[in-house]
């Protein structure tokens, strides 16, 4: 109940006042203290906070808060109801930010929270892997059907001299041979920030109720359909593969990764059951953001993969070796791996 | 017991004021920020966004151009490429990161806002009332992707000699920026998607000091007012006075004083304008006030006194 009903404060002064000034005066100093600490914090200065003020922090919030609550109902001091409820506001936001440093929410995400996130896709994955799939059938059917497609399918930055009709030693030297090649860091910056640009818009576009995400899931893995009809056809198709496993068992499974995390956007989107189609958007969207930070991480290991790895290892069974071991690494990882949730883990409760 | 009484509004409320509700139950008003802000933030980092790239390309150049240089003295001739192939690394590992996690570090400190944000006054928050939390920030910000960046970087490559896809990618453009008009929390689509909102930062104005001294002053206990002259005014005129004696201008303290004493029925001409207003706020206020904890309250002078 509000203090300042009983006639017991012994200060004169202050028992002349109004009840809603006592109760201000008596309440002024924890006001002044949460506004102190949650200025010092906004400004960044958190190693200069104390300790204690950091400990009393969440208490001084409550204790505030409860401060405005009775405010509205005992006060009609609008510059005191108008400084608590900024105060308030300020320390909420303080309070119930991004809690967690960028180490913490690594560590949690590392350890269980990535995977779980993959896991809670489960049938986005699945459709965008029936889809990739289709995906390379299709470029391997249309382009059996009419070679021209091939010009139209596949980049010009792939069709050097990789084109219909090359001949089996031309493309072997595109597999084979590349070890002295210089600029491979390069290489690899470029292949990562271009992969990368790809997934994200891979993701981005769930947004229209995953439709494009599916298209562009398609266009892309159409041109692996194409390499690999013409290398088929050159009976290189082992070697091909293991070329493009190095990198891309982890490559892939990024981008079936981003396009699952679009889909399941764009079904949350679409098909929002019970919830309000804006609460399923953000649960969705945040269970794909976690899976979209853990797909960048996999394109910097695709990229070091197809930069360094693909040449250095001059082979067919070395390569196919790295491959397989990225593609049941990742996938133990992924379904295999699930420790229980840690309790105090942010990123995790709500 | 405030609930039965509806709040009298301290100042004229916009439509986009929002009460939000805090995990303690605590109702919160908040201020959706307006679009003319966060298009000003999105311009202003912008700007904070191209000066870093040129510095760091500019930076970068110049230490490509040193190692050149340093290489062209001593002659020996394996490093230099790969000295300028690490400095390409760097320049692109520069570029993709400006390019997303600008956005999502700055929106990830305590302000939870980017620089541009931060000197427009608004920053984000969740929109359930909760916690903001890593995962809503990366999502807000990937999605940033589809609305501007590629657009724009789609527009740039059609040009206007394929007039389809240069439309499209208009067309296109134009229906994210428009999305916040077309609904009422000012959300964009990666708000959507991740559960957030950009409403406007607290006002960090300190309190004032308080319009009814510690010690009452002598001048205005002279003024003492019945039971009826008190009854006139209710809620939303006492907070009008307690704004007129904050703000201290004698024009209007006078004129309102004479209002008030012509209402009253007493004689407009006092000596002291600002004591007889100050006796009148602090006696009006306790009437009120101790009205409210009975339960009774009075909105305004139009509404009926509940006693």
């Amino acid at each position: 109940m509000p203090a300042g009903s009983d006639p017991l404060t012994p200060d004169p002064l202050v028992s002349a006042l109004l009840r809603s000034d006592r109760f201000r005066v008596e309440r002024e100093a924890d006001w002044r203290r949460l506004d102190a600490i949650v200025t010092a914090m906004e400004k960044g200065r958190l190693r200069r906070v104390p300790d204690a003020d950091l400990i009393a922090l969440p208490q001084l919030y409550r204790t505030v808060a409860s401060s405005l609550s009775i405010a509205r109902a005992i006060s009609l001091d609008a510059a005191t109801l108008g400084y608590l409820e900024a105060l308030v506001q300020r320390a909420w936001f303080v309070v119930y930010g991004p809690r967690s440093s960028l180490g913490d929410w690594l560590r949690g995400f590392l350890g269980g929270g990535w995977s779980r996130s993959v896991r809670g896709l489960g049938l986005d994955l699945a459709i965008a892997f029936a889809v990739m799939c289709a995906g390379v059938l299709v470029g391997w059917l249309l382009v059996a059907h009419d070679p021209d497609w091939y010009q139209a399918l596949v980049p010009g930055q792939f069709a050097d001299t990789r084109v219909p009709g090359a001949s089996r030693e031309a493309l072997r030297a595109t597999l084979f041979g590349n070890s002295q090649q210089d600029g491979m860091g390069a290489f690899a910056a470029y292949l990562f920030s271009n992969n990368a640009g790809v997934s994200i818009l891979a993701f981005a576009l769930g947004f229209a109720f995953g439709v494009p995400t599916l298209l562009l899931l398609v266009q892309n893995t159409a041109i692996l359909g194409a390499m690999l009809w013409l290398y088929h056809g050159a009976g290189l198709t082992l070697d091909f593969a293991a070329w493009i496993s190095v990198h891309g068992t982890t490559e892939l499974f990024a981008i079936l990764l981003s396009g699952g995390a679009g889909l399941h956007i764009g079904r949350a989107m679409a098909f929002p059951g019970e919830r309000s189609v804006l609460a399923a958007a953000s649960e969705a969207g945040r269970r794909a953001a976690q899976v979209m930070a853990g797909v960048v991480i996999m394109l910097v290991v695709a990229a070091i993969l197809e930069g360094f790895a693909r040449q250095l290892v001059d082979n067919t069974p070395g390569r196919l070796a790295i491959g397989g071991f990225m593609l049941a690494l990742w996938c133990a990882y992924f379904f295999a791996f699930a420790p229980g949730r840690s309790p105090g883990h942010a990123g995790s409760r709500r | 017991m405030a609930r039965t009484a509806a709040m009298p509004r301290r100042q004229a409320r916009s439509n986009r004021d929002r009460m939000l509700i805090t995990p303690e139950g605590v109702a919160l008003p908040l201020t959706v920020a307006s679009r003319g802000a966060r298009a000003g933030a999105l311009l202003l980092d912008f700007v904070f966004l191209g000066t870093v790239f040129v510095v760091v390309t500019i930076a970068l150049i110049s230490l490509a151009g040193g190692v050149a240089q340093l290489i062209g003295r001593f002659g020996s001739g394996g490093e230099a490429p790969a000295a300028l192939q690490f400095l390409i690394v760097v320049w692109m590992i520069a570029t993709f990161l400006l390019r997303y996690a600008w956005f999502l570090v700055f929106e990830l400190g305590p302000r939870g806002a980017t620089p541009g944000k931060r000197l427009s006054g608004i920053r984000i928050a969740a929109r359930d009332g909760g916690r903001l939390t890593a995962e809503m920030v990366i999502a807000r910000n990937l999605l940033r992707d589809i609305e501007l960046f590629l657009p724009v970087a789609f527009i740039a490559s059609a040009g206007v000699e394929s007039p389809p896809a240069w439309l499209a990618a208009t067309a296109w453009f134009a229906m994210f920026l428009l999305f916040p008009c077309f609904n009422r929390d000012r959300l964009r689509a990666g708000d959507v998607i991740a559960g957030t909102w950009v409403v406007e930062a607290p006002r960090r104005k300190l309190e004032a000091a308080m319009s009814v001294p510690a010690v009452p002053s002598a001048a205005s206990s002279a003024y003492l007012f019945t039971e009826a002259e008190l009854a006139v005014y209710g809620e939303y005129e006492l907070q009008t006075l307690e704004r007129i004696l904050r703000e201290d201008r004698d024009a209007a303290i006078e004129s309102v004083q004479a209002t008030i004493a012509a209402k009253i029925g007493r004689d407009p001409w006092v000596p002291d304008s600002r004591a007889f207003l100050e006796a009148y706020y602090a006696q009006l206020r306790a009437r009120l006030e101790a009205g409210m904890r009975m339960g009774r309250r009075k909105a305004d002078k139009h509404a009926g006194d509940a006693s």
